[in-house]
């Protein structure tokens, strides 16, 4: 693809950066200090969305998504940002929403494909793997751009125990043992990194609302969903009970900490 | 060509005896030896029935020797590559399953009937049964081929579940020294081999050493 000299000059004046221009058009050129912008912009539309988190904790594993409400009207629990992809596993996305939900019937298709094939529960690494590739596969051509979405996919087995995967939109998937993904992930990351291995949902809930708290915008609505020995191996909702319990001491714990000085982690 | 003859270029078929039984600590699985032509011909009296489709899962084979190999070759390399990709040793559920797909899809071309089983690290020792048609079915003990419609009796009689190893070898060999006995297209010697955790071990046992019944 030759560059575009007409092309060049206005994307000049727009772009800080004299190195972007002629290699950021598409997926299927290098910059000369070997970066693939598109890729690199993909993962910018993850950080404008609203955050998610994922912790692996020994006996299952959390997802806390806070959804940014934009407008009264919204109906309460649309627009889920949490999906089930196979009975044992969920995944919790940040990013462009649409990308993400082609990527859930994607994963949905391979796990049911794997399951029909070999007649058991699809290993979350080996699905993180497969999905990440179809990712991947995207970064490659002009005609196709990048999928803007990251997500994080978990799953709880008797065997192989909680496990935790994250894909992003240049296609490598990583198991973690707690992550993030969005606008406050820095943040979000800080507040996982002081727990401990071993702990439970209501620290997912103060972790978002610390972290939304620094954000500053207006409302949101949380969505927390869990999978682990508690709920057998299936991937559900938190229960409202235990949801507004654990909302509950999130508000309180926050307002102690604006109150005392030190860190009461 | 005679008459007999162009009978006989018809499917090698492998009317057969073939049997896999769980025993404390592993699986056995077994079977006799003969090919058969035709009603009267035997094409082999040596014949491995039992075929290794991964490190610690075999499988044995009835009907169409053809179809049988072809399958097991297919599932074989469907194997392997599933278990490289997975980084650990398949279930043998993702043996039989395999084998029940190609099975399966396939009904209309394929004549053959399968027995999977083997020792994987999530379920331990496991026997699913791959049929004519394709279904897919998990079993303590079975038997299979043509020759186990004469020791049903026996097995039924004298299958106990978590039997010691000495137990389950006697009791493989001698329900198919009794087919063997009365099937005529049953024959040659046992084959076993002895799947568990630690080791495969192939046991065979010649004709003229198999336990001798009454009928004799």
């Amino acid at each position: 693809v030759l560059p575009l000299l007409s092309h060049c000059s206005l994307t000049m004046i727009a772009v800080q950066m004299k190195s972007h221009c002629e290699y950021d058009l598409s997926a299927s050129t290098f910059s000369p200090d070997g970066r693939v912008f598109q890729v690199e912009y993909a993962m910018k539309a993850v950080e404008n969305s609203s955050t998610a988190i994922g912790i692996r904790c020994k006996d299952g594993v959390v997802f806390g998504v806070e959804k940014l409400i934009l407008s009264k009207l919204y109906e309460q629990g649309s627009n889920k940002r949490i999906f089930n992809i196979d009975r044992h596993v969920g995944m919790a996305v940040a990013g462009l929403l649409a990308d993400a939900r082609s990527l859930s019937e994607v994963s949905r298709e391979e796990a049911s494909n794997f399951r029909s094939n070999y007649g058991h529960d699809i290993p979350l690494k080996h699905l993180a793997d497969r999905v990440a590739m179809y990712v991947h596969a995207y970064t490659l051509y002009s005609a196709v751009r990048p999928f803007g979405c990251s997500f994080i996919l978990g799953s709880y087995d008797e065997d192989d125990g909680p496990q935790l995967y994250m894909v992003d939109p240049s296609g490598i998937s990583y198991g973690y043992w707690g992550c993030a993904i969005g606008k406050a992930k820095q943040a979000a990351k800080t507040e996982i990194e002081k727990l401990q291995v071993g702990v439970n949902i209501l620290y997912i809930h103060i972790d978002i609302y610390i972290v939304h708290d620094e954000v500053k915008d207006k409302a949101f609505e949380l969505e927390l969903s869990w999978v682990g020995e508690v709920t057998k191996g299936r991937h559900e909702l938190v229960p409202k009970d235990i949801k507004e319990e654990a909302e509950k001491y999130a508000k309180e714990s926050l307002e102690e900490e604006d109150d005392s000085d030190e860190d009461n982690m | 060509m005679d008459g007999i003859t162009y009978q006989c270029l018809g499917l090698l078929q492998l009317k057969t005896t073939i049997l896999a039984v769980k025993f404390n600590g592993g699986v056995i699985i077994g079977s006799d030896s003969r090919a058969s032509m035709g009603e009267s011909y035997v094409s082999s009296k040596t014949i491995n029935k039992l075929i290794q489709v991964h490190d610690r899962i075999f499988c044995c084979i009835a009907g169409s020797l053809a179809d049988a190999q072809a399958v097991t070759k297919m599932a074989k390399f469907q194997l392997s590559f599933h278990s490289i990709q997975m980084e650990s040793p398949p279930l043998v559920k993702a043996a039989a399953s395999i084998m029940r797909e190609l099975c399966y899809n396939n009904k209309e071309e394929l004549q053959a009937g399968f027995i999977t089983a083997g020792w994987d690290r999530k379920k331990g020792p496991q026997i699913y049964v791959v049929s004519l048609g394709g279904m897919l079915l998990s079993q303590p003990f079975t038997i299979g081929g043509s020759g186990s419609t004469y020791i049903y009796g026996y097995v039924d009689a004298k299958f106990k579940p978590d039997m010691s190893l000495e137990e389950a070898i006697q009791f493989s060999t001698n329900a198919l020294a009794l087919a063997m006995g009365r099937d005529n297209v049953s024959g040659g010697v046992v084959h076993l081999v002895v799947i568990t955790e630690a080791e495969v071990k192939h046991v065979v046992v010649p004709g003229n050493k198999l336990p001798k019944f009454h009928d004799e």
